[in-house]
């Protein structure tokens, strides 16, 4: 189908492996001077280890580079320098906080020196995904492992012995020293087992069913997978307390249907189910009903004895608002007054220390990485990268606009990480897995087709042609 | 596919636009309103952790920022507190008062008169230093001013002295002196012992005697006969009148739709004549049965206009608040203007009011408007705003203010007002006894004057409101004119 298309229009990406690298080096020029500012704004000496810690730095970048200019060429040369500049800007504003945590006892102590070992993790994983996963469409086959894989993910947090509750949502497991939030890996093999599931029955799903007011609904038995997504996320939400996963979760699941399906009818649907079930959630559960109240009117609940307290919410919005345009600069501001600062309120200590500017320059650089994934979609030659694609923008856009539009109070604060900036090692490395599918996917879409005719003749053909050979016929149903 | 992916780009991208919008809101348009909430201690722990300007007059700073080595880098100190604790207020935890909290912005380094410095600090990444306050207080002035309201008579009841003195350049309006009793200490409420600072606050607050007050501007009270040279240049002015001029004048005046004694006038034994008097020997004599004829024959309306040229009914003091605003009633009767032309009745002036008279007939007629700030300086102490003199309003013409001047000086040469001369310098005064209206409450003893007469430098204002001293003792002069007199001395010298 696509595959043809991309004969016919005979466009050739460039590899522009060479903007990648000049970008990557700005990127590194970010999260290091970051790191030396908050030396000088908080100790008033650029830190001894720079020189130690821009390396090691530069040395994870430059592998990652070096790894994609390898086996995946073609891919998109943005990904990696927005990436690598926000992980740094991240390590940089969790060492500034470290830095005054370290008089506190209540405090969580060495967490650069954590977030750094979970950088490298995740870009070891990065490389790893690279270099094993020649082809994303290799990912079809493992559909419904990832389904399963996601549910057992999902519902570990819940055996007792390895769940774990924390500040009470019950989204972690441990086991001896380390604690993990499951959710964020089930998150990216949902999307990959959506993608799989959706590229099979997208014809199903997509029969016309009965038109009501000009909008084709679904038939009523193409019902069963909305439906259960819609309990399992209502389950998140009830069983682990987890407003945010919830809802990000069957966002997803909505974006994805919609785009396999081509049918608004479904949006109208999901979003109806979702409405129900928000509403649910809120009439049944204090949490939920506490969460919207101090999002209506927090000032009321602020420093609140007896009852919620709305005190990390306010603290965030005096502290962005004491940011202003251009911040208080690093060691300027006090952002340890806001509980979780290095996780979940990371923009709040952005916003005060870096200002609207560094806020901006945040979104701004979330917004290229989705901009990037779903042009990505766009270009994509085969359905089931379309859907990842769409899938991880989707899940990315979305975390973002529920944490940021939570902390700075747009929408109700729901928990989740702040990707790739919040302190947090399941979260990190799994997004830098996703950030690998995505180069994957890029690589695969702007690679030129490969030349048919002379496969026979050459015996050296390069795998990828006889990879596409191979999967065109596997992803037949 | 590639349709609902393009209906998705767009509702992400929605999504970043509502993110952004909503944080330039919150950064941008709310910034303000969010740091000036009381419970954000972030805007007060900062401003305890920066190198505050400081509060000069002359040279000398009055409020300083000292390195502190608690838990906050500084520690704000008044070096003569007592003396200029009405004018600089104080800086506490919990509140400012005075100038720290007029000028707050400039002290604090948030003005954008400090831009460039901001933009510096920025840069250099020092933590930003607030620039200094300036005042136009004239240290000498101040100190006469201060020492000799401390020497008043304690009141035996209630153990203080309520008093305050205002002194103003009048070219200029300048205000050289501004004190006030009782006084409290600002370095206290300043402390970074917050429970302490609490507790001397709450029994600031609850003193009868207010300490707190910044009478020469927060308290107004009937300023009695000092009223009459407002009298007198409305009489002037309407060309009725001048100097050589014979005025009503009588033992008694019975005000007109009255009968009984409360209608009536008197002069207290002052020689007031029988018919026709001169008008200086009206004014040197207090005559109250002159200016409350006067005052019947010019009408309220009058009255109230000339008293409002020169500041009553106004708001006229921005650089330190809150300004109390003096007033002449309005839509008084006969009997009531009567009263209301020798300073009674419904009539309150401040003490800087009552200076602002005595400058504006000082100045030849022009009443300049009072400023307390003089100049705002960088840190680094080059002058980045300067305040130029500004002209509130003319009041009377030169030629009424000329003839006013020789009636007051009269008044100091061979009147009440004797106690505020000074030998080798004509000066123009006048005395005021004012009732408070309350018989256990003693009466309000007033002085004002300016000095020289041809060519005048400082115009003072003096309210005793109470003290230890005789009812008897109170009226012309006694112990106002001998304070006004130290305040001019020091200003001229």
């Amino acid at each position: 189908m696509s595959q043809q298309q991309g004969f016919v229009m005979g466009f050739v990406h460039r590899r522009r492996r060479g903007a990648e690298l000049f970008l990557l080096v700005l990127a590194l020029a970010v999260g290091i001077g970051a790191y030396a500012a908050v030396g000088v704004g908080v100790e008033g000496e650029v830190p001894p280890d720079i020189v130690g810690y821009g390396a090691g730095l530069a040395a994870l970048a430059i592998a990652a580079h070096v790894v994609v200019r390898i086996v995946a060429p073609y891919a998109d040369p943005v990904l990696l320098p927005v990436v690598t500049a926000l992980n740094g800007l991240g390590l940089a504003v969790i060492h500034r906080l470290d830095l005054v945590y370290a008089d506190n006892p209540l405090k969580p102590h060495g967490l650069p020196h954590k977030q750094l070992t979970w950088m490298t993790l995740g870009v070891i994983l990065f490389i790893a995904t690279l270099v094993v996963l020649r082809d994303h469409r290799v990912l079809t086959r493992f559909t419904y492992t990832s389904g399963l894989g996601a549910i057992v993910l999902l519902l570990l947090p819940l055996v007792p012995g390895i769940g774990d509750t924390i500040n009470g949502a019950k989204i972690w497991i441990s086991v001896g020293p380390f604690s993990f939030q499951p959710g964020e890996v089930a998150k990216v093999l949902l999307v990959i087992a959506f993608a799989g599931y959706l590229v099979l029955h997208r014809d199903a799903l997509a029969l016309a069913g009965r038109r009501v007011a000009g909008i084709d609904l679904p038939r009523g038995r193409d019902l069963g997978p909305i439906l259960v997504m819609w309990l399992i996320s209502l389950g998140i939400l009830v069983f682990q307390r987890d407003l945010g996963s919830s809802l990000l979760f069957f966002g997803l699941f909505l974006v994805m249907l919609y785009v396999a399906t081509e049918r608004a009818g479904w949006l109208v649907v999901g979003s109806l189910l979702f409405l129900g079930g928000a509403l649910m959630a809120y009439r049944l559960f204090g949490h939920v009903q506490t969460r919207v109240n101090i999002w209506l009117d927090p000032f009321h609940y602020f420093n609140n004895q007896n009852g919620p307290d709305s005190g990390q919410l306010v603290e965030s919005l005096f502290g962005m608002a004491w940011g202003g345009l251009i911040g208080r600069g690093f060691g300027g501001g006090s952002p340890e007054r806001v509980p979780f600062a290095e996780s979940d309120f990371i923009i709040s200590a952005i916003g005060e220390e870096l200002g609207l500017t560094g806020v901006i320059a945040v979104i701004l650089c979330y917004g290229l990485i989705v901009e990037r994934a779903l042009r990505a979609a766009l270009i994509c030659r085969d359905g089931f990268g379309k859907l990842l694609a769409t899938g991880l923008a989707a899940v990315f856009a979305l975390q973002v606009f529920v944490v940021i539009g939570g902390v700075t109070r747009l929408i109700p604060l729901t928990g989740l990480t702040t990707p790739f900036l919040s302190y947090g090692g399941s979260s990190l490395v799994a997004n830098w897995v996703i950030a690998a599918l995505l180069l994957r996917i890029t690589d695969q879409a702007r690679r030129p087709v490969p030349d048919l005719s002379s496969l026979e003749s050459d015996d050296n053909a390069d795998d990828q042609a006889t990879q596409i050979v191979k999967l065109g016929g596997m992803s037949r149903p | 596919m590639n349709k609902p992916i393009r209906t998705i780009s767009i509702f992400c991208l929605l999504l970043f636009l509502a993110l952004m919008v909503n944080a330039t809101w919150l950064q941008y348009w709310k910034s303000e309103s969010y740091d000036k909430d009381g419970r954000n201690r972030r805007v007060i722990e900062a401003a305890y952790s920066r190198e505050r300007g400081a509060i000069l007059v002359g040279s000398k700073p009055i409020a300083e920022s000292e390195p502190s080595d608690d838990q906050y880098d500084f520690l704000r100190t008044y070096p003569e507190p007592f003396k200029y604790a009405n004018v600089t207020g104080y800086f506490s935890f919990y509140d400012q008062t005075g100038i720290e909290r007029s000028e707050n912005d400039v002290l604090s380094g948030d003005d954008d008169v400090l831009f460039v410095n901001k933009l510096v600090d920025l840069l250099s990444n020092k933590s930003g230093k607030g620039g200094n306050v300036v005042l136009t207080l004239d240290p000498d002035a101040q100190t006469a001013a201060f020492d000799a309201l401390s020497d008043l008579p304690v009141d035996a009841d209630s153990g203080v002295v309520q008093a305050a003195v205002v002194a103003i350049e009048p070219s200029t309006g300048r205000i050289l002196a501004m004190a006030s009793l009782p006084t409290y200490d600002p370095n206290k409420l300043a402390s970074h012992d917050f429970s302490a600072v609490k507790a001397d606050y709450d029994r600031l607050q609850g003193d009868p005697n207010e300490p707190l007050l910044n009478r020469a501007i927060q308290t107004t009270l009937p300023p009695g006969s000092t009223f009459k040279l407002v009298t007198a240049s409305a009489a002037i002015e309407s060309g009725k009148y001048s100097y050589d001029s014979e005025v009503p004048g009588g033992t008694t005046y019975q005000l007109p739709q009255t009968s009984d004694s409360s209608g009536e006038i008197d002069n207290e034994g002052r020689e007031c004549g029988s018919d026709k008097i001169s008008f200086s020997q009206a004014m040197e004599n207090s005559c109250n049965t002159t200016f409350a004829q006067l005052g019947v024959e010019l009408g309220a309306d009058a009255l109230l206009e000339q008293a409002e040229k020169f500041g009553f009914n106004q708001h006229y003091l921005d650089d330190i608040g809150p300004q109390a605003i003096s007033k002449f009633p309005k839509d008084a009767n006969e009997p009531q203007a009567g009263q209301s032309a020798i300073g009674q009745y419904d009539v309150q002036a401040s003490p800087l009011q009552m200076a602002m008279v005595a400058a504006g007939i000082a100045n030849q007629g022009v009443v300049m408007k009072p400023y307390l700030v003089d100049s705002i300086q960088s840190p680094e102490l080059e002058t980045l705003r300067q305040t130029e003199p500004e002209e509130l309003d003319r009041a009377i013409s030169s030629e009424t203010a000329d003839q006013v001047t020789q009636l007051m000086v009269d008044t100091v040469d061979s009147g009440t007002a004797a106690p505020g001369g000074i030998a080798g310098v004509k000066v123009a005064g006048k005395t005021g006894t004012a009732q408070s209206g309350i018989d256990s409450v003693p009466p309000y003893a007033w002085f004002v004057s300016f000095a020289p007469a041809q060519d005048p430098e400082v115009a003072v204002a003096v309210v005793i409101q109470k003290a230890g001293i005789d009812r008897g003792e109170i009226a012309g002069g006694t112990w106002g004119g001998p304070i006004a007199k130290a305040v001019m001395e020091a200003v001229i010298k």
